[in-house]
């Protein structure tokens, strides 16, 4: 039998602030507010379909540096197919490459990244994922 | 301590974003915070939620776990690592005082360490385009009163700054220009934010291309011809109504954010900017200002540039300043591995540092100063709790244009906790003991 093949998509990674991610950290980066708010990954409602999942499902996040699973959502400020967002915290820095180009800073906005649908693996939460980092991972 | 009957405080300082709104209206009763008006979203949730997820005791590392401790000891341990490292990095201090950040200065001096603040994955790029071009800025005040043309470059302030449009730029009332009708607002970013939604004009660059956008926009600004139909994803005759838009204005600004410094270019990029913006003031009159993040990583270069000469990224360890972005920075220091220790004040580099960086973080003994739990938390060897600057505790902080501010405190802290400032020195007392063989 001929394994089924994991619909996923090469995409362009951004990062950075959002207001749910600035609300949520000072109620604790630690409570399901934070997570629900962060561990996600927007995407355009095209993309999300070709992936054939629906919002909400997990997705597997990859880049050169390594990969993360987290929430897809549909994206409200992304109108393009081909670019994804992720808020700033520790889901989206392991995919950051630590490369700085001689500046003291990492491309931490458009990376050449790969999402793929992924609904049936978990989603790591900060202290299993700081835990995770600790040992190597 | 008596408690405050039922108190509304105003004109409070805003200690969130760079922003540093000073028009806060808080309620207090019986040293709680009831509400909060005028404050925008996340301001709102700072101030209602500061006192939940709280450490309120100091916790030092024994058989691998962290346990609650004394104060005492907690300055004994931290000390003991400070003093016997031979490399230490001290980071942070953005969401702290400028007279933390000094008491930091001196402790780095004495240890021997780097001093870096989170400008360095921030605008760290926009200090070394200012180093080789220097900058053409203003206050907010200036740009309140007399601005009716703004430019949001590669920055989403409704989700980063959420009252910076109101406050100081588009919707704000000026003296001499009326809110939106006399002003023009336009968005340079690599996807239609909410910010852009509030745009006059919206101009999609594709991603990494802001430096070719800016440079087709400086020779546009200069009379060039383009000889490119569309550059960066933008059709040249966008770009060319864009230059006469900019020439064209009485006073216009540049506010960018990160997407010129995290994207490919970084410094260039804002060489770029800063370069336009020095035509167009041949032109007409333009400022330009980077969207600072933390509500005093201002302070943090402030000072270390009053006290060393450099804004960030200061290796004191041959017993005088260097300054080498590139090499001397956090991020660069720990993916090298070279660091043997590490101070951490009010930031969470875990959560903001690339997992490898952090990776060598989680190997080498961090003593953290924070008021709240973060992902840098779990792997610390120290973990102090601290009073909230401008809540619990005054101090000056520079705004995102580099007009200092002091803050003011309107309830007192938990019992027994200290300042940052208190740590700091503490820690220093018993490191120069230790330094001097006392």
């Amino acid at each position: 039998m001929e394994a089924t093949e994991i619909p996923s998509l090469k995409v362009i990674l951004l990062s950075g602030r959002t207001l749910g991610q600035g609300r949520s950290k000072v109620i604790g980066k630690f409570s399901d507010e934070y997570l629900r708010d962060v561990a996600v990954c927007e995407l355009n409602a095209e993309d999300i379909k070709s992936l054939g999942i629906s919002p909400g499902q997990n997705v597997k996040v990859s880049t050169t540096t390594g990969s993360v699973v987290v929430r897809s959502v549909l994206a409200s400020q992304t109108s393009q197919r081909g670019i994804v967002f992720m808020p700033y915290g520790l889901w989206v820095n392991m995919l950051i490459p630590a490369e700085t180009y001689g500046t003291g800073m990492p491309s931490m906005k458009g990376i050449e990244a790969e999402v793929a649908a992924a609904p049936d693996e978990e989603l790591m939460d900060l202290r299993s994922l700081v835990e995770h980092l600790a040992k190597g991972g | 301590m008596t408690r405050l009957p039922k108190t509304i405080i105003p004109n409070v300082i805003c200690t969130f974003c760079g922003s540093t709104c000073d028009d806060l209206q808080v309620t207090v009763e019986d040293d709680k915070v009831l509400s909060v008006r005028s404050g925008c979203s996340s301001s709102l949730s700072k101030y209602l939620n500061y006192q939940a997820d709280r450490h309120l005791t100091a916790l030092v590392r024994k058989n691998g776990e962290l346990k609650e401790a004394s104060y005492e000891d907690a300055i004994r341990r931290s000390a003991e690592i400070l003093a016997g490292a031979n490399y230490p990095l001290l980071y942070g201090w953005s969401s702290t005082s400028n007279e933390a950040s000094r008491a930091g200065m001196e402790l780095a001096e004495w240890v021997g360490g780097v001093m870096d603040n989170t400008t360095t994955v921030c605008h760290g790029p926009t200090i070394l385009g200012v180093h080789d071009i220097g900058e053409v800025s203003g206050t907010l005040g200036e740009i309140v009163h007399r601005a009716d043309l703004v430019v949001y470059w590669g920055s989403n302030p409704v989700h980063s700054h959420p009252h910076h449009i109101m406050r100081y730029s588009s919707m704000s009332t000026g003296r001499f220009r009326i809110p939106r009708k006399d002003r023009k607002m336009v968005v340079i970013d690599v996807r239609k934010t909410d910010t852009a939604k509030l745009a006059d004009q919206f101009i999609q660059v594709t991603p990494n291309g802001d430096y070719e956008l800016m440079c087709a926009l400086r020779m546009a600004v200069r009379g060039d011809e383009l000889e490119q139909d569309v550059i960066s994803g933008v059709p040249t005759e966008v770009i060319e109504e864009l230059a006469d838009l900019m020439i064209g204005c009485q006073f216009g600004v540049i506010f960018f954010g990160l997407g010129l410094t995290m994207t490919e270019g970084r410094h260039r990029n804002v060489d770029v900017a800063l370069s336009l913006v020095r035509d167009l003031n041949a032109r007409t009159k333009f400022l330009i200002m980077p969207m600072r993040g933390h509500f005093n990583v201002g302070g943090a270069n402030e000072v270390s540039t009053w006290l060393t000469g450099y804004p960030y990224a200061v290796d004191l360890s041959q017993g005088y300043p260097r300054y080498n972005p590139g090499d001397t920075t956090a991020v660069d220091v720990l993916v090298r591995g070279d660091c043997d220790a590490a101070l951490v004040v009010a930031s969470d580099p875990v959560s903001n540092f690339p997992v490898e960086a952090s990776r060598h973080l989680a190997k080498i003994p961090v003593i953290t100063i924070d008021p709240h739990p973060s992902a840098t938390t779990p792997i610390s060897e120290v973990v102090f709790p601290t009073t909230i600057t401008g809540i619990e505790t005054s101090g000056c902080i520079v705004r995102m244009d580099g007009v200092t501010i002091m803050t003011r405190p309107f309830v007192p802290p938990p019992p027994g906790i200290h300042s940052d400032v208190e740590i700091l020195q503490d820690i220093l007392a018993h490191v120069k003991r230790a330094k001097l063989g006392r």
